[in-house]
């Protein structure tokens, strides 16, 4: 009897730890939500903890009328549009290929260790930055789309997935008279869905969240997507991407609650798109968690 | 034969740009790595006329009072991040697992998963804030009791382990699910024998489910390996600042600053050469064992 009472305090314990967990990773992510949401002078006097004081939107009205930021959000919505697209596409055309057995391509594994190479071995951030400049891509949207075009990591995972469909429903397409590109797009594609739902959502957060790449390849301030936006002004925590009135105007709200009001809408898709799409981030994690 | 070829062409076609991509974004980078045995000169461009220096610029580094110390902040803050980031997630796991109630663990598990896919200049900007020795919210709380508030990020003595801690954070939760997967293909009826063997709950986490996850453990140990040069160049980048170079630089914000900022390319490269020979080594020793010894398969 008393073994069995001693034996219930462990769920309890047990669920209040992880409740404390859960909240601490949450709990930085609603107090700056919470300063954003709260006057300057609460900000300033910290007086915010969790919950907003003397509840106000102007910081937000006064980033809604910000052009550096518009620009760079629409920066950041092209990038992710353009280059999830690709390294989508670019992954289904590559893992194809490399999934077929050695028999019906015979150069399958010359072309898995030239990919294989590129996730081992990397010439480092100056001969990188060097090419880039070298091809003129200096400035241009292209140079934070095409270098990181090709997830080769995700193509090894989809190649994987690949082989997992029967080989006989392949070879009954080709039976059939279907070439490899009909068997890819009408057999293959719709078998793998989950996984490529799964492999396009980390690609848009990847892209969504870049933000070094924006800071040393664009060297116009007009040209930052995002996230290298947002660094400039919470981490640098620079004033050069403002105007004369909007400098003049910061006088009447705080940097602080400014800062804090930019971080939380940095976060924000993020936020809002997790929670529905939890299953998916997290069949990408077991997905790729081995296989690292 | 002719026809087998002719099935193959598809497959050249289809793998071709990605082929292309990879040639220019990182092969040629590869052969750009003559720059570390270059005097560069930026403006003559990459393969360029430059004038070949030998191991001058690696001659040059080793002589830097700092690289060292760069080096020893590097290991010591990737070392303390692998281990921290191996061990944690196994006990939040089987604290998870122990949860009965699915509404709960499902909404433990969301809140954890999070501030793994928020990138470094959102947490950076968060922690500058919520660390500020003035008004920063962790300080406050010290204060009220009764402490004496911390300069997180701008005291030598606190940064490499703020640098840690909030990398945890970030990624514990992340870490869970893969021994949660772990976890659930343990098979059931061994927990029924073992009850009916009179084990309690802690005989059994030791004796089942500890067990059961070994070979995951045994294969994310050896793949962290690689990692072993790996501090974080996003997180240290968003939170360091000139009086923590002491403890808080390492190679990669190294190499950001001395070749982006001091336009120093050929001893910028080195550095980066430097990393990446022994970093490719390590990767090929954990594959090597995780092949060998945990039946591990890439492709």
């Amino acid at each position: 009897m008393k073994k069995n009472k001693k034996f219930k305090w462990f769920p309890v314990l047990n669920t209040i730890i992880l409740i404390m967990l859960a909240l601490i990773c949450v709990i930085p992510l609603v107090h700056v939500a919470a300063v954003s949401f709260s006057s300057s002078a609460a900000a300033s006097a910290g007086d915010v903890s969790l919950w907003p004081k003397d509840f106000t939107t102007s910081s937000y009205s006064f980033v809604a009328k910000r052009p550096a930021f518009w620009r760079s959000m629409k920066v950041s919505v092209t990038r992710i549009i353009m280059g999830g697209g690709l390294s989508i596409l670019l992954t289904i055309t590559a893992a194809y290929p490399l999934s077929q057995p050695k028999a019906s391509f015979r150069f399958r594994t010359v072309y898995a260790w030239f990919f294989f190479i590129t996730m081992i071995f990397n010439a480092g951030l100056i001969p990188w930055y060097m090419v880039i400049r070298q091809f003129g891509l200096l400035d241009s949207i292209w140079a934070l789309i095409l270098p990181g075009a090709v997830p080769v990591f995700s193509v090894i995972l989809l190649l994987n997935f690949f082989r997992e469909v029967p080989r006989e429903l392949a070879e009954a397409a080709f039976i059939d008279g279907a070439g490899h590109w009909r068997t890819l797009w009408t057999i293959y594609v719709p078998l793998s869905k989950p996984a490529l739902a799964t492999l396009l959502l980390f690609s848009l957060v990847a892209n969504w969240n870049s933000w070094f790449d924006g800071l040393i390849l664009m060297n116009n301030p007009d040209k930052y997507p995002l996230q290298t936006y947002i660094q400039t002004i919470a981490v640098q925590r620079s004033f050069s991407m403002m105007t004369r009135e909007e400098i003049q105007q910061m006088a009447t709200i705080s940097d602080r609650t400014l800062r804090s009001a930019q971080i939380f809408l940095g976060s924000l898709p993020i936020v809002i798109v997790y929670p529905f799409l939890q299953k998916y981030f997290v069949k990408g994690i077991v997905l790729g968690g081995v296989k690292g | 034969m002719k026809r087998g070829r002719m099935r193959e062409l598809p497959l050249h076609l289809m793998i071709l740009p990605s082929v292309i991509l990879l040639i220019c974004f990182s092969y040629l980078p590869m052969g750009g790595i003559i720059i570390a045995f270059q005097k560069f000169v930026p403006a003559k461009g990459l393969f360029g006329d430059q004038k070949w220096i030998g191991f001058d610029n690696f001659i040059y580094l080793f002589r830097l009072p700092n690289f060292m110390s760069v080096l020893w902040n590097t290991l010591f803050i990737a070392v303390m991040k692998i281990i921290f980031g191996l061990l944690i997630p196994i006990v939040v796991a089987i604290l998870i697992n122990e949860v009965k109630n699915n509404t709960l663990k499902r909404g433990i598990q969301t809140a954890i998963y999070l501030p793994h896919f928020l990138s470094w200049v959102v947490l950076g900007g968060i922690f500058i804030d919520i660390l500020a020795p003035g008004d920063g919210l962790i300080n406050q709380v010290i204060k009220a009791f009764g402490g004496q508030p911390i300069f997180f990020l701008g005291d030598n003595k606190w940064f490499p382990f703020t640098l840690i801690v909030t990398e945890t954070w970030k990624s514990f939760g992340y870490g869970t699910i893969v021994y949660l997967a772990a976890i659930t293909g343990i098979d059931l009826s061994l927990y029924e024998a073992a009850q009916v063997d009179g084990a309690n709950r802690w005989k059994q986490i030791w004796h089942i489910t500890l067990p059961g996850m070994r070979m995951v453990i045994v294969l994310l140990m050896v793949l962290s390996l690689g990692n072993v040069l790996n501090a974080g160049f996003d997180q240290v980048f968003n939170m360091y600042s000139p009086p923590v170079y002491a403890s808080g630089d390492i190679i990669d914000t190294f190499v950001y600053r001395i070749g982006m900022l001091e336009a120093q390319f050929g001893v910028a490269t080195a550095v980066g050469l430097f990393k990446s020979v022994i970093s490719l080594t390590l990767i090929s020793v954990s594959y090597w064992f995780a092949i060998k010894f945990a039946d591990y398969q890439l492709f």
